[in-house]
């Protein structure tokens, strides 16, 4: 007799069986398909040791007010074991406006640190060994010029391009399905990603230049198929604009990594992961003709998951967050970051993101995650599920080709956004109706009326401080030198002729971020959201 | 005569750029049966307005997420004030502490729905208050 029990369905549609056995992988050649960690199709894992070797990188995202205020929060972070930086810039940096203009009143230095010239970065990094810790850009429209302060920041630290090290997240084609950070039309933002891949791959070979953000995707309604298949279409989007250029494929695919989210159901993620590295492996070398492993090699940063936590009791955050991160190491992780747990509602407290690089750094320290490489290889449900969440992916993908006519045309016309939001309203529909249990909202409530949060305050004054340091960082500049500069972004822009050089030239003249976005805006113009709901 | 259906804008102000929840919540009210209008992100509060006078709205519901609702809610009361659409039903919804609902109801929000609010407890409160009894 069989006792009746309710169905298990993934977010991803897959139907889960109470037991799985030997049976279910006959005929799937575990040989061909899961391997060995650090070989192809590298399903284990993209190196032979993975944690024996090297733990997980730790990089908590990190950013608010002024350069000054950042600053002392990056030493905090680096002073308490983290090994990396990420960068939160404020709302109107990323969206090309200086601290000073009428429509970045009240966003200044809110959600991220403000930057107008390349003093503000100058100030961030300061007594910052970027020569040893990795920095990650979160920009994305204007990451052009943005990472051309970098570097320059980062040859006044006696590191030349040469050898500059880091990751721009550099992917606006997500910035139009999530997240919402676009200025200029597809086609012209595109082009720009363009310009900073060619840039990094004959000038700054050790630089991440693009990561592809699956994430925002993701925390915008889409399940994890979804998420997968539009990032690696849109990866391929960049890698198509990088062959272009006349890059060969091997100089420089192995330099654009993934950005991925984690929240939802636990075996789900971890096979998310590992069909994920199995298929950009066989993309690379049977699509793109890559002969160098490396290129082969999928390096993600697996973070959890602003999605997965709630407003209410948010303490129930940090035990998810442990669970995220658990997820994060056995599905083979470069990098960690986690949202802390007062996310849902405020920018992390110094005591909250102390928290998340707790539990990351009990996973690797104390309990032993890392002592054996990809340790649920072979289960019969994570083989399984790692070969059915393949299969969906490539479905997937071959829908935004042959149905929506590649990514950039979906995007422009608003039909994955529309695709993502309507998979957004299907699972409020879930929370609300209890079919999707969510602990604290649909399930043990408990009256909060009198809850107390911490939240971060917004400080008017350090936005008044950055108009003031611009004003004098402008007034102190070379104007004529500045103005010949900004022609060239102008020029560069309206020829076609790759335009880092000329934002070189221009943050080195300390051109404002709004002057520089200036420039674009005239020869691009502005991007025209089709609104689909 | 055919029943005019309720009009509701659906509105992002400022740069905030999530708009899951606004989406969501503009297909919901759709299938409620409401002819829902969402401006898109990234939108002045003149646009806004402009957008509200335009589609001759009911209602507009304002989603924020940035933590800046009292000064953009400041704002966008003033000029429906100076426009003569301070008649109109303004409800909100995003990431809205607790304690700033009071301040928003008194600057003249009709409600506030914050994250995790159910779809039926907005259409009824926007059907209660548009449809005569």
């Amino acid at each position: 007799m069989t006792d009746k029990i309710p169905p298990v369905t993934l977010e991803s549609g897959i139907t889960v069986k109470p037991v799985y056995t030997a049976d279910d992988l006959q005929g799937s050649h575990p040989d061909e398909n899961i391997g060995l960690p650090g070989e192809f199709p590298f399903t284990r894992g993209i190196h032979p040791l993975m944690y024996r070797k090297r733990p997980f990188t730790m990089r908590q995202y990190a950013g608010f007010g002024t350069p000054a205020a950042t600053n002392e929060r990056f030493k905090f972070l680096i002073e308490h074991g983290q090994n990396a930086l990420n960068v939160a810039f404020d709302l109107p940096t990323q969206m090309g406006l200086d601290s000073g203009d009428p429509l970045a009143a009240g966003e200044v230095g809110r959600v991220g640190m403000a930057v107008d010239t390349l003093a503000d970065m100058e100030v961030a990094f300061e007594g910052i060994p970027i020569d040893q810790i990795s920095v990650s850009l979160t920009i994305n429209a204007l990451a052009a010029p943005i990472m051309a302060m970098y570097f320059a920041v980062a040859e006044k630290h006696g590191v030349p391009l040469s050898r500059v090290r880091g990751t721009a997240q550099n992917d606006i084609l997500k910035e139009y399905i999530g997240r919402g950070a676009w200025v200029f039309p597809v086609e012209p933002a595109v082009r720009l990603i363009g310009d900073t891949i060619e840039f990094c791959a004959r000038h700054a070979p050790y630089y991440y230049p693009v990561s592809v953000c699956g994430y925002h995707i993701r925390e915008s309604g889409a399940n994890p198929v979804q998420e997968i298949a539009y990032a690696y279409a849109i990866a391929k989007e960049y890698i198509r604009r990088g062959l272009a250029r006349g890059l060969e494929i091997d100089d420089f695919a192995g330099r654009i990594s993934f950005n991925l989210d984690i929240h939802g159901n636990f075996f789900e993620q971890i096979a998310k992961f590992r069909a994920a590295r199995r298929l950009w492996a066989r993309i690379m070398a049977h699509e793109f003709g890559s002969k160098n492993p490396n290129t082969m090699k999928m390096k993600m940063l697996a973070g959890g998951g602003g999605g997965g936590l709630t407003i209410e009791q948010p303490e129930n955050n940090i035990v998810r967050g442990a669970y995220y991160a658990l997820i994060s190491a056995l599905s083979g992780t470069q990098t960690m970051a986690l949202c802390s747990y007062d996310e849902a509602y405020t920018i992390p407290s110094e005591k909250a993101a102390l928290i998340s690089l707790r539990t990351m750094q009990i996973l690797i320290d104390e309990i032993g995650i890392g002592d054996t490489v990809d340790p649920l290889a072979g289960s019969y449900y994570v083989e399984t599920l790692t070969n059915e969440m393949e299969a969906l992916i490539v479905s997937e993908m071959k829908r935004v080709d042959q149905e929506w006519g590649g990514i950039v045309n979906a995007v422009s016309e608003g039909i994955v956004q529309s695709e993502v939001a309507q998979q957004a309203f299907k699972h409020e529909l879930g929370i609300q109706d209890g079919s999707i249990r969510k602990v604290g909202v649909n399930r043990y409530q408990v009256d909060e009326e009198a809850r107390e949060v911490e939240m971060h305050p917004y400080d008017e004054r350090q936005a008044q401080e950055s108009v003031r340091r611009t004003a004098e960082v402008v007034a102190g500049r070379d104007q004529e030198k500045t103005a010949q500069a900004l022609k060239k972004v102008s020029e560069a822009a309206s020829s076609g002729q790759n335009s880092m050089p000329a934002m070189m030239e221009a943050v080195r003249a300390y051109a404002t971020i709004g002057e520089i976005t200036r420039e674009l805006k005239k020869v691009f113009g502005e991007f025209r959201e089709p609104v689909r709901f | 005569m055919a029943e005019r259906k309720i009009r509701i804008l659906i509105a992002k102000p400022g740069l905030d750029g999530h708009d899951r929840g606004a989406k969501v919540v503009a297909l919901a009210l759709r299938n409620a049966g409401f002819e829902v209008i969402y401006t898109g992100l990234h939108q002045s509060i003149d646009q806004i307005i402009e957008t509200a006078l335009q589609e001759d709205v009911d209602m507009i519901g304002l989603s924020i997420l940035s933590g800046a609702h009292i000064p953009i809610t400041e704002q966008l009361l003033d000029q429906m004030r100076e426009k003569g659409i301070a008649d109109k039903l303004v409800i909100m919804g995003g990431n809205i502490p607790a304690v700033d609902i009071l301040a928003l109801k008194t600057l003249g929000v009709s409600e506030v729905f914050p994250t995790g609010s159910h779809f039926d407890d907005i259409a009824n409160y926007i059907r209660q208050k548009l449809i005569p009894a």
